[in-house]
């Protein structure tokens, strides 16, 4: 399974369906006007249609499950805890409203809870990606909690930005499915501090770690990592949202266009490209960075594309200068 | 892996700088966090990740206010999440120094619980303790530790140890404002109830005699020595924290509290404790208690030679020299016929560091053919040409 962050989190709807298995045809419309509903931001009437296939199927997993993303999207925080708690005690071998428990925990800054409900999902599910992410996440947060007690360091921005992350990222569950949603900016900021590898072994640093334990700091030899990771996952995200100028400004002056290309003829073809009407999700693994000399670094990974016509995941190679404290594409090649 | 590269690096200097400890019998007698520490950093050293974050989360819920505890809770979780190479990696840059504080703290704490004193140690200061001193405390400042002694019989056992914080620049205060604690012998002087202290003093405070007679005798300076607790929102402080005065945790403190008395219990801060089996204690106690006889029985005996030579070159008494001391002790033998000294109540207390000086209180009785009197005595006694001799004496 590629592992795309965010993107990966719709995983909670699609696989929802898959494992609760094939509902009769009539029941089946029912929850994809529910769904339908989520997706357009239309709560109140998720809610409604919601309760009422629930009126006749009141143990639904999938309906019961719905209703939790829809009570989180409606920020009633409290109601969806129960939904998803009384669905881990039901089902407990579902990893999926563990996950999503703690992701409402985790909102909540109860971060310990969310752990908890997070090893739980693992446990039912080693390999479950979302949750070994989210987890990875929650140790962070928890980290950084535990160095402002220990240092007596004020971390009130960082909550602030993590709530943001993470209630874009449910609703960011709910368009991905339908494919012909434009996205919206809450999904589209939520790209940068949510793509990343979800490996539970050593892995880069989330960003959201270092935006907020570290503000307004001078990069470390050892940090450029984090720089170089943040660099790319903002071009990605510029890229997903079709924000061009964004896109090319990740580029360098000297980068060196493909195809014996003219900077001009490449900027045209980009433009278009990217511009392009249609939704689309770039993400990327896990990053193998070779530092080339002290600002310049090759960096290697898997990219995955997906839009609506087309899903790939090719490998990626980057070179990035660092100009004026930022870094900067001054190569591209498809290829390891 | 390097994450766990770093942290069982970490346990390793930290536990290594605490030296051969394999050895050293361990008594659990202790109350505060170091068991608990101690355990974290085995568990660190062998791997077992889960259980040393589960213990530490338990260290944590028991001392909310530790600041080495979050410190170590955070490593274990952000190693989870990426490779460390540092203890407190993940704190900011701008909190280096207390960074380094907290792995002083942490070093100093597991030393300190590796190595303690055995039941056959004793400090070497506490030669003599008297009947009514039911305890005495001893710091090592190095060490951070504060170490409570029970007076059994004139033998000093040990009750408890506690984590101190000492001056921000170390030791042998000599002047006013230098953030140096001093190294001497001391007692309690008063209580400072914690509704009369700032908060910065936690539950409370006890003024030490600092500077005492010998201190103003080398001209040290300076004054407001204490022993005192820690701000609410604090557990403990860094080794060398203060402006000279010695710190214990709130809780420690309590405890402590109980065992001081007001002007009688001593308090003795040496550098680095010099640590006598109980055998070579007693050997040494009883010398210095036959020198103690000895100067009496002189004394008894009329001959001013014999007297003079239990005093030190350079003796000084209420402003008055060795010549005119002995002068006026030869005018008043003159017009006796028998003196008898008695010293009751003696107590012993040997100077730590580079002062070598033994402190002598008791309670003289003294009765002559035509004159007697009882009063409380204070005798330095220094090293003289390789011999013990008294270089100071008062009314105490």
């Amino acid at each position: 399974m590629p592992r795309l962050g965010a993107p990966v989190r719709l995983v909670l709807l699609v696989s929802g369906c898959t494992i609760f298995g094939a509902a009769p045809a009539a029941w089946a419309n029912n929850i994809e006007d529910v769904s339908h509903s989520i997706k357009s931001g239309q709560y109140a009437k998720a809610l409604d249609q919601v309760d009422r296939y629930l009126a006749d199927k009141p143990k639904d997993a999938q309906g019961r499950f719905l209703k939790g993303i829809i009570l989180t999207g409606m920020n009633k925080q409290g109601e969806a805890i129960a939904v998803f708690r009384k669905l881990t005690e039901d089902y407990p071998e579902l990893p999926e409203p563990y996950n999503n428990l703690a992701v409402i925990y985790a909102q909540q800054k109860q971060y310990d809870k969310a752990k908890e409900a997070l090893e739980m999902a693992i446990r039912t599910h080693p390999a479950y990606a979302t949750a070994h992410e989210n987890l990875g996440d929650i140790y962070s947060r928890l980290a950084s909690q535990a160095y402002g007690k220990a240092l007596q360091i004020d971390s009130t921005n960082e909550s602030a930005q993590t709530k943001l992350a993470m209630i874009s990222d449910l609703v960011g569950t709910g368009k991905v499915g339908v494919g012909g949603t434009a996205p919206t900016p809450i999904v589209a900021a939520s790209k940068t501090p949510t793509v990343q590898p979800a490996a539970p072994a050593p892995t880069p640093p989330t960003p959201i770690v270092v935006a907020t334990v570290k503000p307004a700091e001078p990069a470390k030899p050892v940090d450029a990592s984090i720089e170089i990771a943040a660099a790319i996952d903002g071009w990605l995200s510029a890229w997903s949202k079709k924000d061009v100028k964004g896109y090319l400004a990740v580029y360098a002056k000297d980068f060196d266009p493909p195809k014996d290309q003219s900077r001009k003829e490449w900027e045209n073809e980009r433009t278009q490209r990217v511009g392009k009407p249609g939704k689309i999700e770039v993400s990327r693994d896990k990053l193998a960075i070779k530092a080339e000399g002290d600002d310049k670094v090759v960096v290697r990974f898997r990219q995955h594309y997906k839009s609506a016509s087309l899903s790939t995941s090719s490998g990626k190679t980057l070179v990035l200068v660092k100009r004026d404290g930022k870094w900067l594409i001054q190569q591209e090649r498809v290829g390891g | 892996m390097t994450a766990r590269k770093f942290l069982s690096g970490l346990a390793a200097c930290t536990l290594f700088a605490a030296g051969a400890f394999a050895d050293v019998p361990v008594r659990y007698t202790d109350s505060g966090p170091e068991p608990l520490l101690a355990h974290v950093f085995e568990q660190i050293e062998q791997n077992q990740w889960e259980a040393a974050l589960n213990e530490t989360e338990a260290l944590v819920k028991a001392y909310p206010k530790f600041r080495l505890g979050h410190l170590i809770k955070g490593d274990l979780l952000l190693a989870r999440t990426r490779p460390l190479q540092r203890f407190g990696q993940g704190g900011p840059r701008v909190a280096e120094e207390q960074v380094a504080d907290l792995r002083e703290e942490a070093i100093a704490r597991l030393r300190a619980y590796k190595n303690k004193p055995t039941e056959s140690q004793v400090p070497r200061y506490l030669v003599q303790l008297r009947s009514d001193q039911k305890h005495a405390v001893v710091v090592d400042t190095q060490k951070a530790r504060l170490y409570l002694y029970q007076n059994d019989n004139g033998t000093p056992r040990f009750v408890a140890d506690y984590y101190i914080s000492h001056g921000k620049l170390g030791v042998e205060k000599l002047t006013e404002g230098d953030k140096k604690t001093p190294i001497g012998v001391y007692h309690v002087t008063s209580s400072l109830p914690r509704q009369k202290l700032p908060d910065l003093y936690g539950n409370g405070a006890y003024p030490l005699n600092y500077p005492n007679e010998w201190d103003k005798k080398m001209g040290r300076k300076g004054h407001g020595i204490w022993l005192h607790g820690t701000p609410s929102d604090t557990f403990s402080r860094p080794p060398k924290a203060s402006d000279g005065c010695v710190v214990l945790a709130n809780t420690d403190l309590d405890a402590l509290a109980k065992n001081l008395q007001i002007g009688s219990t001593p308090v003795i801060i040496s550098n680095s404790i010099e640590w006598l089996s109980l055998d070579d204690w007693q050997t040494e106690r009883q010398s210095l208690l036959t020198m103690i006889d000895e100067w009496r029985r002189d004394w008894e005996s009329l001959d001013l030679e014999r007297y003079a030579s239990h005093y030190a070159r350079d003796f000084k008494s209420d402003g008055k020299d060795l010549d005119a001391w002995l002068a006026q002790k030869k005018k008043v033998n003159a017009g006796k016929q028998w003196i008898k000294v008695a010293t009751n109540n003696i107590s012993m207390f040997r100077n730590p560091g580079k002062d070598d000086y033994v402190v002598v209180t008791f309670e003289q009785d003294y009765l002559s053919s035509n004159l007697s009197n009882r009063m409380q005595k204070r005798q330095y006694w220094i090293k003289d040409g390789g011999r013990w001799k008294i270089v100071s004496e008062d009314a105490a």
